[in-house]
This record gives structure tokens, sequence and C-alpha cells, in this order.
């Protein structure tokens, strides 16, 4: 046990791990967050909270994880690279120890002329893989990136994104074992619609061994409509639909119905699948969906570890 | 070579209203090459500010002509005399340029005419790409010469990111995914191992963010004072 996380409760205990996200608002009134984390409370085992996703302002991912430790629920705390240099990072990670939370989530984060102050500087100072490599050596070290020892031990469960979609597809396995060596104990993968290229993915990932070295877990999210199917395939960064998901959605009477079978058909294959440890369900502006989707899928109890 | 491009006529317009006159002066180094403010473009811009000038009734007169550099003391010189008299320079110089002007001749009101975009090459007839951003330790062996610092939008040491789509940047498809370009590379000389290797944290004391920098070679320096 590294930091002794539900989350990592749960990924030791072999059980299928499922968690969820919340989107902090563009505003300081979190009640609406407080509420969907109220309605999965009982599905999901730790919360993915964004920092400043697609690089529009909201109220930081420390401040809302701080929240929900205060409801007793675990957050996971996305940090980006893009808004932060090493100094403020570093300090915040602190901070976020301090208010008790024992998941964090490395990423380098959309860039920001995508979002709401494309005027901004972004900073990227370091990338996600030094990122990564500095807070485990944080951890395992006791010493910051600058090599100055911290005054006391700090301990936290680390985690990366990797994205089976992007390119070059060779060199993605590649990378998911560099971010396993830098430091990532869980892996959360860009949401996948196009299930036969991760199921390539992921044979390439077994090969390696890799799936025993890092819990995989494959990022879902359904689809509410054609619009936003089709708003997904053309414009998040990062994210592929193959043309049969878009038809099967055309051809459905009801597209919500539809969406969400696939992203239930999904999470049930993802399952079946050698290595892959669990699912992260990304349900932005569709959350009182999570309950359904980990009951249809068969994950409906939570283990309690 | 430094990479810039003309202002809007509007913008160079507005600056020299209040004043009668004007000299607008090239530079015919990288800022000729890159068609931006030579000799060429700066009769083009002299003569478009008079025309600009006459339809709004501003008096004066509008002159023109270029040097060789404005970044370098010895052609400013030459053309002292020159520059007195104007109430005015519209430097077509880049940012260098117009500030070493100002620190040879601090009598001189001088506004800049050229937005400096890079430093970098042309890749075809009318298309200049940003190459390096002079951080002060080159790491070009680490990615084969092709520099992530300036060409990945993140300066990623360790990409390429997960937006990195079909050999294009998430920013946009007309922007080179740089990782994939070094991806490409390092495998055409079957290097792909080197990217097992975690890249450390970049000190970035080297570079402008550990204040301005001055480059001091005492070996060749020439006493001014004898
Ligand atoms: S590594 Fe630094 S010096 Fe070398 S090309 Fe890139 S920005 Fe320029
Ligand atoms: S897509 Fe490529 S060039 Fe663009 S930010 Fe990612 S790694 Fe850098």
């Amino acid at each position: 046990m590294i930091a002794g996380s539900n989350l990592e409760k749960v990924i030791n205990s072999g059980n299928f791990v499922v968690t969820g996200e919340l989107g902090p608002p563009k505003s300081s009134e979190i009640t609406q967050l407080k509420h969907h984390a109220e309605e999965m409370k009982n599905h999901v085992d730790a919360y993915n909270i964004t920092d400043n996703q697609t690089a529009i302002v909201r109220t930081s991912s420390i401040a809302c994880g701080s929240t929900l430790i205060q409801m007793g629920l675990e957050p996971i705390i996305q940090i980006t690279v893009r808004d932060r240099n090493r100094i403020c990072i570093q300090s915040d990670v602190l901070g976020a120890h301090a208010l008790g939370m024992k998941n964090i989530l490395c990423l380098a984060g959309d860039h920001q002329s995508f979002g709401n102050e494309p005027g901004s500087k972004g900073v990227y100072d370091i990338d996600s893989m030094q990122l990564l490599k500095g807070l485990k050596d944080m951890r395992d070290e006791n010493r910051f990136m600058g090599g100055d020892e911290l005054e006391a031990p700090i301990s936290y469960y680390l985690g990366a994104v990797e994205n089976p979609f992007a390119d070059p597809f060779e060199y993605r396995v590649d990378r998911l074992e560099k971010k396993i060596n830098a430091g990532a104990s869980f892996i959360q993968t860009q949401c996948i619609f196009d299930l036969d290229r991760f199921e390539k993915w992921m044979e390439l990932v077994r090969e390696r061994g890799l799936h025993k070295k890092a819990a995989i877990m494959g990022g879902v999210t359904p689809i509410k409509s054609l619009g936003a199917a089709r708003y997904m395939k053309n414009n998040v960064s990062g994210i592929t639909i193959p043309d049969e998901l878009i038809d099967r959605l055309k051809g459905a009477e009801k597209k919500k119905v539809e969406g969400l079978n696939i992203c239930i058909e999904t999470i049930q294959r993802l399952q079946e699948i050698e290595g892959v440890a669990g699912v992260h369900i990304m349900a932005i502006a569709w959350e009182e969906i999570v309950p359904e989707i980990v009951e249809r899928s068969g994950l409906y109890p939570r283990p309690k570890v | 070579m430094i990479i810039a491009e003309r202002k809007p006529l509007e913008e160079i317009a507005a600056m020299a209203a209040p004043y009668k006159k004007i000299c607008v002066l090239g530079c015919n180094t990288c800022v000729g090459i890159c068609m931006a403010g030579g000799e060429k473009e700066a009769a083009e811009t002299a003569s478009l500010l008079r025309i600009h000038r006459n339809k709004e009734n501003q008096e004066g007169e509008v002159d023109v002509f270029s040097i060789e550099r404005q970044c370098e003391v010895e052609f400013i010189d030459e053309v002292l005399e020159r520059l007195q008299g104007y109430d005015l320079i519209v430097s077509l110089a880049c940012g260098v340029g117009v500030q070493s002007m100002i620190e040879h001749v601090p009598t001189l009101r001088v506004v800049p005419g050229l937005n400096t975009t890079s430093m970098g090459y042309p890749t075809e007839q009318g298309v200049w790409a940003e190459r390096c951003l002079g951080c002060g330790d080159c790491v070009l062996h680490m990615p084969m010469g092709i520099c992530p610092i300036t060409r990945c939008a993140k300066s990623i040491l360790n990409g390429p990111c997960g937006g990195s789509a079909e050999g294009k940047c998430e920013l946009g498809d007309d922007i080179d995914c740089a990782w994939q370009l070094i991806h490409d590379r390092l495998s055409s000389f079957s290097r792909l191992s080197d990217l097992t290797e975690i890249q450390p944290p970049k000190d970035w004391s080297t570079s402008h963010h550990g204040g301005p920098r001055t480059t001091v070679r005492e070996d060749v320096r020439i006493d001014r004072g004898e």
C-alpha cells in the first residue's frame, strides 16, 4: 500500500474499479457539484476532479477536492502543467496532501488557446512525464524537484492518462511504459469509442506486462445525442469516434437510449479484456446517469475495502 | 534569421499622426530577406503612409531610406547626420533594431513599423517558420535536430502528448506535431529506443526566464577606455 486511498485499496483488492468525474463550475457556487457527488457516491470508488478542463477557468480542483473530503468522499485531483510552474505545482501538492487528498492524476492539459483565456501565457515549465517523476521523487525520495528535502514525508497515489487513439500508435505503448516508470500506479485512458483499436493497444500492453505494473482503467463517455458525438469527433482533441458508431446513433430512434447502450456495452467488453483493471466514467453534463450505467454494467454494489 | 511582419498601416499611421518630419527607415538584413522591412518594403510603406496622411489632411513629409543593419552601430553611424532633423523614425527593423537605434542615438524618437515574430527560416516562398526560442542551452542532439521547445506547442521534452493526431498538433491541422516528426526521424535512424529515457525538467535559467541575458566574451572585448 502506498497512500491507502480507497482507489488504491479497490485496485489492490482485484475488483474492477470504477471512477467518476466531476467538473467544477465557472463560478464558486459548487452546490451542483456536491449534488452530483452525492448522486453517484454509492456507485464510484473515487471522483476525478478536473483542473480547468479545456483551459476554461473554473473553481480549482483542490478546492473542490477539499469539499469532497468534508463530505466523506474521495477525490482524484487532476494537475495539469499548463497553468503552473514547478514551484506552484509542488506547493499545491503539499496543500492538497495537508487537506487529506490522496490521489493525484498528472496530465499536460489542453492548450490554453482552446479555452476562455486564449491570450494567457501557457506555463509548460515541466511536462506530464516530468511531473509524474517529480511527484514520485517527492514521495519516495523525500525531495523536491530542485533537490531540496521536504521537512516531513508525504504520500499519495499517482496516476496518469494515456490516449491509445493518438498518434503515432506504436509509440503509445512505449509512452505508457515510460509513464509507469516515471511513477504512475494507475492509468486512465482517453474516452474509448473505437474498441478495436483499444484492444489492439491492450494486446501490446499485455505483451510487455504493463498491466501488471499499473492499473489500466478504460475511459468511457455516454453520448447524449448525435450532435454531441459529431462535436466530439470533430472538435475534441485526442478523441476518435468511428463512423459505424455515428451511423448506429443516426439509425436509432432514441439517441439518448442508444448512447447509453453503447456506453454500457463498452464497459461490459472492457471487463472481459485481460489486463483492464477498471473503468473511468466521464459523464460531464450527464452526471445523474452514472448510477444507471454502473448498475447495468454489473458493477454495483461497489466493494467495501 | 529574425522574422517579422509589417504592422497594419493604420497602426503605423496612428503612431506617426502627431509628427511632421517623418523618416521610414528600412533594414536590409533579416527583415529585408523575409520581405518585411527591406528597401522595397520601406519605400512601399512610406508611399502608403504619404497617401494616408494626405487623405487625413496631415501636414509634413515622409522620407525613406534603408541601412544594412539597424542592430549594428557601425551602420547607424554612417547615417547619423541624415537621421537628425526628423521628428520621428518609423523603423522597419525587428524589435532589436528599434532598440539599438535609440540606444545609440538617444535623441531620436523611434517607433516600430514591424511586429517581430520569431527566429526561423523560409520553408517555401512566402512561408517562414519559427525554429528556435533561444533557450540558452541547446538540446537539439536529443531530438535529432528538431526543437521540441520551439516546435511543440507545449514545449514537451517527453512527447508526444495525447493530442497528436495524424501527424498534426492538437492546435490545428496547419501545425505539424513536432513529436511525430521527432519520432519519425529517430525511427529512420533506428534510434526509437532513445525515447525510453525520461528527459529531466529543463533548467530554464539559461533562457529568458533567468532574466534578461547578456553574453560577455572577455577574449574578444576591446577596452574602449584606451
Ligand atoms: S533547444 Fe533551445 S537553443 Fe536549441 S533550437 Fe531549441 S530553443 Fe533554440
Ligand atoms: S500535439 Fe505534438 S506538437 Fe502539439 S502539443 Fe502535443 S506533442 Fe506538442
